[in-house]
């Protein structure tokens, strides 16, 4: 059973191991992975919770519903099967910056957090506006052929590559 | 009622795989994520090709046994190039996506978990907010509805399924040879 405490797979076992993933939840619940939705059913019932019932609802939350779905459980997984092999491989580790973060930026707690939040803010609008993320469209729709997923892939990648670059090679 | 209960069940048993898959895959990492931007690492490269060549095959196949019936999504322009610009950037500055930021937080790592996860959260919540704003407009630039590549090329779906398999192996394996 050494694979279970392997710190690390090979990216091929890893991403057939998905593929195969994916066909079974096709056949099994009708669902394609994906994930980034749930944050904006989570911010739905955030808006839910500090502006009560009684409060206007948006429009986007009457088409994305603030409700627990198979999606939500999915992510709430993600988060369990994580932790259950970073636990197995001893690789779980509280840690607020990131090495690579560290040795190019530096090892300022507040400044990472404050760039994290930006990118996260950034992530999630994103990912409403172009209708999905890196799983649901960069994984299960390219797969699918589907043409707005292979334009958003391709463009998460681009605007990705071009932050970085501008972070790491022309700011620093 | 049960089977209700029954479908989030799953949802959970099938997240817990995935989630197992990106850890040990390392693209919960930080680190893992940004040296692919900045292409000094292309595991999440090998990772996402090696998942959809292998989801496409078998996708399609139960399609055609009638066994599955495949959902693309629409969309436009305007939306998936814009949307996908804004979250790539996003993608690095944060170093983690809506899925990675998951497996990110079991595996222990303090900036997903108050930093990203809120961003990520509000981020959406802010788009909700503008979306009747964009509705109309900029989203729907370019419409093209739920349009496939086999569509757009006039061809049947093994068609393209095929010689798309093999060029997504043909550059993993150059990728390999090159050794990056």
């Amino acid at each position: 059973m050494d694979w279970l405490t392997q710190v690390k797979w090979s990216p091929y076992t890893v991403g057939i191991g998905i593929g195969i993933l994916s066909w079974f939840t096709w056949l099994i619940s009708n669902e394609p992975i994906g994930c980034s939705t749930t944050f904006a059913r989570s911010a739905g019932m955030f808006d839910r919770l500090f502006r009560g019932r009684g409060a206007k609802e948006m429009p986007y939350f009457q088409e994305v519903k603030p409700v627990v779905d198979w999606q939500f459980m999915l992510v709430v997984g993600i988060i369990m099967g994580a932790f259950v092999s970073s636990m197995l491989s001893g690789d779980f580790t509280m840690q607020w910056i990131p090495s690579v973060w560290g040795s190019h930026i530096g090892d300022n707690i507040l400044f990472r957090l404050i760039i994290g939040f930006t990118g996260g803010i950034l992530l999630g609008f994103g990912s409403r506006w172009a209708d999905g993320c890196t799983s649901g469209h960069g994984i299960s729709g390219t797969m699918q052929l589907a043409a707005s997923s292979w334009i958003s892939a391709i463009c998460f990648f681009a605007g990705g590559i071009f932050m970085a670059w501008l972070l790491f090679r022309v700011i620093l | 009622m049960k089977s209700k209960a029954m479908k989030l069940i799953l949802g959970l048993i099938f997240g817990i795989i995935f989630g197992f898959l990106l850890q040990k895959g390392g693209v919960t990492k930080y680190d893992v994520i940004i040296n692919q931007l900045l292409f000094v690492d292309f595991t999440v490269v090998k990772i996402m090709l090696s998942a959809v060549v292998t989801g496409m095959a078998g996708l399609f196949a139960m399609q055609g046994l009638g066994w599955i019936r495949l959902r693309p999504k629409s969309g436009s322009w305007g939306r998936n190039a814009i949307g996908g610009l804004i979250f790539g950037m996003g993608f690095a500055l944060l170093g983690y996506c809506p899925g990675t930021i998951a497996g990110a937080m079991g595996n222990g790592y303090l900036d997903a978990i108050v930093a990203g996860l809120p961003g990520i959260i509000i981020g959406s919540w802010l788009f909700a907010a503008a979306y009747p704003l964009l509705k109309d407009g900029i989203l729907n630039k370019g419409y093209f509805g739920d349009l496939t590549i086999p569509r757009m090329l006039k061809l049947n779906n093994v068609t393209v399924v095929i010689p798309l398999a093999i060029l997504i192996i043909a550059l993993l394996y150059v990728m390999e040879r090159a050794g990056v």
